[in-house]
């Protein structure tokens, strides 16, 4: 566990946690908007997140 | 349903098949050095013991614990290693006496290390290269692991599952056992993944195998959470065969339209056009392949840090230290548990994407 595999990870962790939070983001102002669609856009917001998490692992694993 | 038993058998046999490429496990570092003393440090053990949880292993065995003699007992039972070798060789693990003892067979030497099998000398010699691997040959393996075992046990629980529920119709809508139980998870695959991705006119050739690869990986999420020590989907070979089952899906199903979007996408000038295609092409490629290690990374992480905060429990020892670690290990497996859903729905619904770009109908752009 050298310190640039250490340092790449912590940058991916940075990633996915930026993407993730933002979709969370503007999921949570479209229910305000419109709470009548909060399923569509919560399961919207589910996939997003996990294809952003997917990139996340697999780069933690080549890091 | 016998489009469901067929795309089983297929499954099962590419398993077994994919299984014998035996695919390196590297998420799990072992302790290389430190499993010749005989007084372990608590923090090599915990390693061990979750390198050993998370790999393929040739017997089943559902705890084990070691006497005050120092040595080693095992419940449950070992199971068969079937390999080629010049000919099919079949022999019990029990020979391995879980990787203490050399198998003699036939005047072969087989040892097993790092739970994979190879030919050795009378004495167990292994040779290593300058990385620390072993260079040993190693014979095509085709045996009965632990792995093989659990896949066909959800394979045949799965289809005595759906036959229930098959019968249970009986020709009025309203199901009485088993389809009361199946029937909103169906639908919901139905008319929420299916037709929205796939389209009213072919979701009914990719219901099956939808369903198939849905309830297969939930139940083998869920199987993998329980203390059996089961991890299939830890498994990247597992994983990798799921994952080319829906590529050769889309590909060999794939009609006109797609394969012009992806050579020649109309509608851009045509530089463009050159420039797309080997991108598209590649593209082809690594949707699979993230769908493979989607599945692969999230489940072996949950489990990797799931097991190291119950072995900080054991580093701890004192009386604030170990309930903390108890109550976040809880709370880290009800997370588990919607991992494991969450999972299997975004993988189902990731094909059901594929399929329907597969067959989507020409649209005036």
């Amino acid at each position: 566990m050298e310190i640039p595999e250490i340092v790449g990870a912590g940058l991916i962790v940075i990633g996915a946690g930026v993407g993730i939070g933002r979709i969370g983001g503007s999921a949570m102002d479209a229910i305000a908007r419109q709470p009548e669609a909060s399923g569509k856009i919560q399961t919207a917001m589910l996939i997003a997140a996990a294809l952003i998490e997917g990139i996340g692992f697999a780069a933690l694993f080549a890091a | 349903m016998h489009r469901i038993n067929l795309i089983k058998i297929l499954t099962l046999l590419l398993l077994t098949v994919t299984i014998s490429v035996n695919a390196q496990n590297d998420a799990s570092k072992e302790a290389h050095g430190d499993s010749s003393h005989k007084e372990k440090d608590i923090k090599t053990e915990i390693k061990e013991y979750i390198a050993h949880h998370l790999l393929d292993s040739y017997d089943f065995t559902l705890f084990s614990y070691t006497t005050d003699a120092g040595e080693h007992k095992y419940f449950g039972a070992p199971l068969p290693v079937i390999i080629y070798d010049g000919g099919l060789k079949v022999f019990s693990s029990s020979k391995f006496h879980h990787g203490e003892t050399l198998a003699e067979v036939d005047g072969n030497y087989y040892k097993l290390y790092h739970n994979k099998i190879y030919k050795t000398d009378a004495e167990g010699t292994i040779n290593y290269n300058e990385a620390h691997h072993p260079t040993n040959e190693k014979p095509l393996d085709f045996s009965i692991t632990k792995n093989v075992v659990f896949i066909l046990f959800v394979a045949i629980l799965m289809f005595f599952m759906f036959t229930r529920m098959a019968k249970s119709y009986k020709g009025n809508l309203m199901p009485k056992g088993m389809g009361r139980l199946l029937e909103p998870v169906v639908l919901y695959i139905r008319d929420d993944i299916a037709i929205p991705n796939i389209g009213k006119k072919h979701y009914r050739k990719y219901m099956s195998y939808l369903l198939t690869v849905f309830f297969f990986v939930w139940i083998i999420n869920l199987l993998g959470l329980t203390p059996l020590g089961v991890n299939v989907t830890n498994n990247i070979a597992v994983t990798f065969a799921l994952a080319l089952i829906t590529y050769l899906l889309t590909t060999f199903t794939g009609n006109k339209n797609y394969w012009k979007h992806i050579f020649w996408m109309p509608g851009v000038p045509w530089p463009m056009k050159i420039i797309l295609a080997p991108i598209e092409l590649l593209g082809t490629f690594i949707k699979p392949f993230s769908l493979m290690i989607r599945l692969y990374a999230n489940i072996t992480a949950g489990h990797i840090v799931l097991m190291s905060i119950i072995g900080l429990m054991f580093i701890f020892k004192s009386w604030i230290g170990s309930p903390l670690s108890f109550g976040l290990a809880f709370v880290l497996a009800l997370l588990e548990l919607l991992v494991a859903t969450l999972q299997a729905y975004i993988f189902t619904m990731l094909s059901a994407l594929y399929f329907g770009m597969a067959v989507e109908e020409h649209d005036d752009h």
